[in-house]
């Protein structure tokens, strides 16, 4: 089960380690169907639906949805101690402490002000790391998609870094990009100047973008590229006989079959992109300043990373997140409803 | 061969049985610990030595990253009660709620009270006499030069009383004369700062105990800050690309690329081994203001965890880490400026052949003595992290031009407040 | 802009080499040296002595410094070349260096000292791996133990996530039921939050089950991953109803329609998810630091992150162990890549 492959078709041809993990995988299966059949006669059909959703939403009740649940509360508390029955009730205080603000387009203005940058950063970083994400794949999917020698290897080598932990992509970068690191040797030895790229509010955006594109990048190219490859073929021959150009051919064929992968990249990019926290913080630690500061960094150092750990602050700031990601989510299901049409 | 081998086979449940009534009857402590070079390794042959002579007690050390492990995760672990029984903390006072008070259990308080005396306070809630544990060390901030420098300048290496103003001066000259990029250099951090903004009279404490960094002498150091890294005198990197947390210039003062860089004692193993014989580094007397020539004392302490099952085998291996002969080779071997009043009037006989190192420790073991008692209140305070992270951080984005100066000063002390009020309640 | 846009459209090359195609193979190059080159660069630098990591600029490879026993002294002696007054070059051991001046002996005549201006001494520098970074770390630590923790987590997270989540979507993709939307989109709506927002809240339910320094609390609360319920969803809406009709007029119940049908049908969809998660569990770092603190349960991840100091951070080693944590999924990939890759392009996640 945790090797690809479908279980049943391989056992034939596969030796016997396969084989022997088929058995044992009919088996536990077969076991356990000994308890749900008898309680499939009992309830229904229907009702098995329940029956298999049930571990993972116990699961998911447990560990995800109940802890929200306790994080929702937090936010309106106050106070250091860690169990909730200990905590202050303060009503929407931490609320108003984040939306004191003179003008919302000014984080100066504001009593958080590095709740505001990070939003202002966030949405910076989204849109240029989608944006850039979505055509770096795009261009890579079309070139993957040529005639082409060793193209499973190309393949894999553009997935390769999708691999990596975000510590490490992060650690790997920051080693390369510091004032002695090898891309300043490397302009030195080319005659330029060294530049000390963290320094500067622009480069360090743009490197935490870049090294977040060049993670995830392999990820996001192969949808692309299996989107490409269902295109079929002779949709290009008739549009030649038509006479037309390549670019129309690119504008009408390509472009519109390539769209439901392309909502794909654009829905998982933008939820990766908004989440987006370690690598950034391990480059650039929100710096310099508080320039790449992104939002979730700012959740995470206020309620986990101080001295003081601001468990309710932190939580109303997760609280307006997560309303704004919802809002996000629900036009982006409409969205993907109508072109889809589903 | 054959006969032998079934004996040994029969032999074996035995031996099992051996084994696991020795192991029922031992008790198992646990240690969270994190290094900084090879203090770890120290203390693992101090405790291998312990466990022969008490078999009954078996110590494991869970070594953790520091900022990750120590800072973050153990106070959540505390709080949920699942913390381990001894762990070594650098949030002296912060944690002082979780700490096991062993003033009852020890054999001997006043050894501990006349050694460990001072520094008892920083572990200590306010007021309290409890004895929660030890230095693993002492640290003091201060600076170090490169002489080899100074040497190729031709500039002597000023002596006596020299302020601030005087090394920036004197740190451009070598750096313009020898064509090194900066003359100086910091740690990110507010604790390095401290030093300095007590040398120019910053206050840290108003008149009711309350923290403040309104005030003049503050602003003074704050403003030289910012300066130094408007004017390129500051090596620009260690505070403004860093965001986040700490950052030191260590690759940059090992390569040569700076005059002078404030730090502290615990970088002498690092320099022995990066920078070797490459250059001179010599630690120097902390620069003067108007009201003080002081570092700030620091360290990390081995407690003891309230919360353990097993008091007494933990004071019983804590009596013998804080033992003066134990302690002795701890600090000789790790190159740590003793945080034991009895051993440091004596001196340490440090493990180290290289000249520069013994000179760089015997210099910062003399500053411990000519701190500025209020350096030694401030690491004293309880949320002293909390004004130093405050004040890194919001310096910082005055130093990028996020704010301006007075903006963030009045920032500092508006988080601050909210923080400890946040803390309180 | 007639060569870009075939560049763009053009799905298949021709049989010669047309501009495009070097263009192609171009940006391949550059695309290989991009990915696979600060891999590589870490690798190296991972042999690197403490000293050589900080220099600039950075050799390539690890050079360091040679050093020779000689007669008098216990340790060997770094060697020098030194140009001497009249222009000639020496090979000279350095004794001590004060200030400006080096006072070196000859290794073959190790009895008079010779004194030069420091900068007159170049270092005599080869290649030399400095296997310590590992042997050392490797020494202190539990290798082993770290390995099969992370194993252990790794497999048995992945096949509860692949059962579970496969179950769900099951559900989710050929039964109509009540509230089936409402389910769905709770799971998908918690697709945004990341996890590192609801930390502290996690923790404390792990602490009152009592799984704090237990594997399963490492386990088991990312099991249920709305990222793997989507896709598997996803992509069993587009197997066919009546494959399941009929297996039902067959008799078969639905448990064995799940996992006699369903999954293997599923496979490709089973394999991209198995990938995530053999990835996500291995890379894990944060949650299983904060879930485990004995040494004897860390994960590779959280025991070989103990360089990072308070004050210092000990590059040499963590380099070293970073190749280390590499060095398993590397393989892994290198050997499965084909699967992964067409697994996750024949999904072709709709």
């Amino acid at each position: 089960m945790s090797k690809p492959g479908p279980v049943g078709e391989r056992a034939k041809s596969t030796p016997l380690l396969s084989r022997l993990f088929s058995g044992l995988f009919s088996l536990v299966m077969n076991t356990l169907g000994l308890i749900l059949e008898p309680l499939q006669n009992r309830i229904g059909v229907q009702r098995m639906a329940y029956i298999f959703l049930l571990p993972n939403l116990l699961i998911f009740g447990i560990f995800v949805l109940f802890p929200m649940a306790l994080n929702f509360y937090y936010a309106f508390t106050t106070g250091t101690a860690l169990f909730p029955q200990d905590r202050t009730f303060s009503g929407a205080q931490n609320y108003q402490l984040l939306f004191d603000c003179d003008n919302f387009l000014d984080p100066n203005s504001c009593n958080e002000d590095r709740f505001w940058r990070a939003v202002f950063n966030t949405f910076t970083f989204v849109i240029f790391q989608v944006g850039g994400m979505v055509l770096f794949s795009l261009v890579t999917a079309l070139v993957l998609n040529r005639k082409i020698r060793a193209r499973g290897f190309f393949r894999s080598v553009y997935f390769y870094p999708v691999l990596l932990s975000p510590v490490v992509v992060a650690l790997l970068w920051k080693w390369i990009l510091q004032r002695d690191g090898v891309l300043n040797a490397l302009l030195v030895a080319l005659g330029g100047e060294r530049i000390v790229f963290l320094l500067d509010a622009r480069w360090a955006m743009f490197w935490a973008i870049f090294i977040t594109i060049w993670a995830h990048m392999g990820f996001y190219t192969l949808i692309l590229l299996a989107g490409l490859q269902a295109i079929p073929k002779e949709l290009y021959d008739a549009g030649s006989i038509d006479g037309a150009g390549d670019w129309q051919a690119f504008r009408n064929i390509t472009m519109p079959l390539l769209m439901p992968s392309m909502l794909v990249v654009l829905v998982l990019g933008l939820i990766r992109a908004v989440q987006t926290f370690d690598e950034v913080f391990v480059l650039t630690g929100g710096g310099p300043g508080t320039a790449t500061q992104l939002i979730v960094q700012y959740i995470y150092t206020t309620g986990f990373a101080s001295q003081i750990q601001r468990f309710g602050l932190a939580a109303s700031a997760s609280v307006v997140l997560g309303i704004a990601l919802l809002i996000f989510t629900l036009i982006q299901l409409r969205l993907g409803r109508s072109s889809e049409a589903v | 061969m054959n006969r032998k081998f079934s004996a040994t086979i029969k032999l074996l449940p035995l031996l099992a049985l051996l084994l696991s009534s020795l192991a029922f009857a031992q008790v198992e402590l646990r240690i969270t610990w994190y290094n900084d070079g090879n203090e770890g390794e120290v203390l693992r042959d101090l405790l291998d030595r312990f466990e022969a002579d008490n078999p009954d007690i078996k110590v494991v050390v869970d070594t953790v990253p520091y900022s990750s492990g120590i800072l973050e995760t153990l106070p959540v672990q505390l709080a949920a009660g699942e913390g381990p029984d001894i762990a070594r903390v650098t949030d002296l006072g912060g944690l002082s709620k979780f700490y096991l008070d062993m003033q009852p259990l020890v054999s001997d308080p006043d050894y501990w009270e006349s050694n460990f005396g001072s520094f008892l306070n920083w572990l200590r809630p306010e007021g309290s006499s409890a004895i929660p544990g030890f230095m693993t060390q002492l640290t003091v901030t201060g600076p170090f030069i490169n002489k080899t420098l100074f040497d190729q300048a031709g500039i002597a290496v000023p002596e006596g009383d020299t302020t601030w103003e005087e090394w920036a001066a004197v740190t451009r000259q070598v750096a313009e004369a020898t064509g090194t990029p900066f003359a100086m250099a910091m740690d990110r951090s507010g604790h390095r700062v401290a030093g300095p903004a007590i040398s120019q009279g910053a206050l840290f404490f108003d008149d009711d105990g309350n923290p403040i960094v309104t005030d003049e002498g503050f602003r003074r150091m704050m403003q030289l800050m910012a300066d130094w890294h408007a004017d390129g005198t500051m090596i620009p990197d260690t505070w403004l690309a860093s965001g986040g947390g700490y950052a030191g210039a260590n690759a940059e003062f090992n390569n040569g690329q700076i005059v002078f860089y404030m730090s502290g004692s615990w970088q002498i193993g690092q320099f022995t081994a990066q920078i070797g014989d490459t250059f001179d580094w010599v630690a120097v007397p902390n620069p003067c203001g108007p009201a003080a020539c002081t570092g700030m004392p620091g360290g990390a302490a081995l407690v003891a965890i309230a919360e353990t099952e097993h008091p007494e085998e933990v004071v019983r291996v804590m009596e013998y880490l804080s033992s003066e002969e134990v302690l002795a080779e701890f600090y000789g071997r790790t190159l740590f400026i003793p945080g034991h009043l009895g051993l440091a009037a004596k001196g340490i006989d440090f493990d180290t052949d290289q000249r520069l190192a013994s000179d760089a420790l015997s210099a910062f073991s003399s500053q411990v003595p000519k701190l500025d008692p209020l350096s030694f209140k401030l690491q004293g305070y309880v949320f002293n992290r909390v004004v130093f992270n405050v004040a890194r951080d919001r310096l910082t984005q005055a130093m990028v031009g996020e704010i301006d100066l007075d903006e963030a000063i009045e920032r500092m002390q508006v988080d601050i407040e909210e923080q400890i009020a946040e803390a309180s309640q | 802009m007639s060569t870009v846009t075939k560049f763009l459209t053009r799905t298949r090359g021709r049989r010669r080499l047309h501009v495009t195609d070097v263009l192609t193979y171009a940006y391949l190059l550059f695309g290989v040296l991009l990915m696979f080159g600060p891999v590589v660069w870490l690798a190296l630098s991972s042999f690197k002595t403490q000293a050589a990591l900080v220099e600039f600029p950075p050799s390539f490879l690890p050079f360091s410094q040679q050093t020779a026993p000689v007669e008098g002294f216990d340790k060997p002696l770094p060697l020098y070349d030194v140009t001497m007054e009249d222009g000639s070059v020496v090979r000279l051991a350095q004794v001590r260096r004060i200030g400006l001046e080096a006072q070196l002996v000859d290794p073959a005549a190790p009895g008079e000292i010779i004194k030069v201006h420091a900068d007159q001494r170049q270092e005599v520098r080869s290649i030399q791996f400095a296997w310590r970074n590992y042997t050392e770390p490797l020494e202190q630590f539990n290798f082993l133990t770290y390995l099969r923790n992370s194993v252990v987590v790794t497999v048995t997270a992945t096949l509860i996530t692949l059962i579970i989540n496969s179950m769900a979507a099951f559900a989710l993709s050929k039964y109509e039921f009540k509230g089936r939307n409402t389910i769905f989109i709770i799971i998908i709506s918690t697709l945004m939050i990341p996890i590192s927002v609801i930390l502290v809240p996690v923790f404390l339910v792990i602490a009152k089950i009592g799984w704090v320094n237990n594997l399963w609390g490492v386990i088991i609360p990312g099991a249920a991953t709305p990222t793997g319920v989507f896709l598997l969803r996803q992509y069993m809406l587009t197997l066919p109803d009546e494959l399941l009709a009929s297996a039902r007029i067959d008799g078969a119940s639905e448990w064995r329609i799940y996992w006699q049908i369903v999954l293997p049908l599923a496979a490709p969809a089973l394999a991209v998810l198995a990938i995530f998660s053999v990835m996500w569990r291995w890379n894990d770092f944060l949650w299983p630091l904060i879930v485990l603190s004995r040494t004897e349960l860390f994960t590779l991840q959280v025991g070989l992150n103990a360089f990072q100091g308070e004050l210092q951070i000990q590059w040499h080693f963590v380099l070293a162990m970073t190749v280390l944590t590499l060095l398993p999924i590397t393989f892994v990939f290198a050997f499965l890549q084909r699967y992964i890759t067409t697994g996750i392009a024949t999904t072709g996640i709709k």
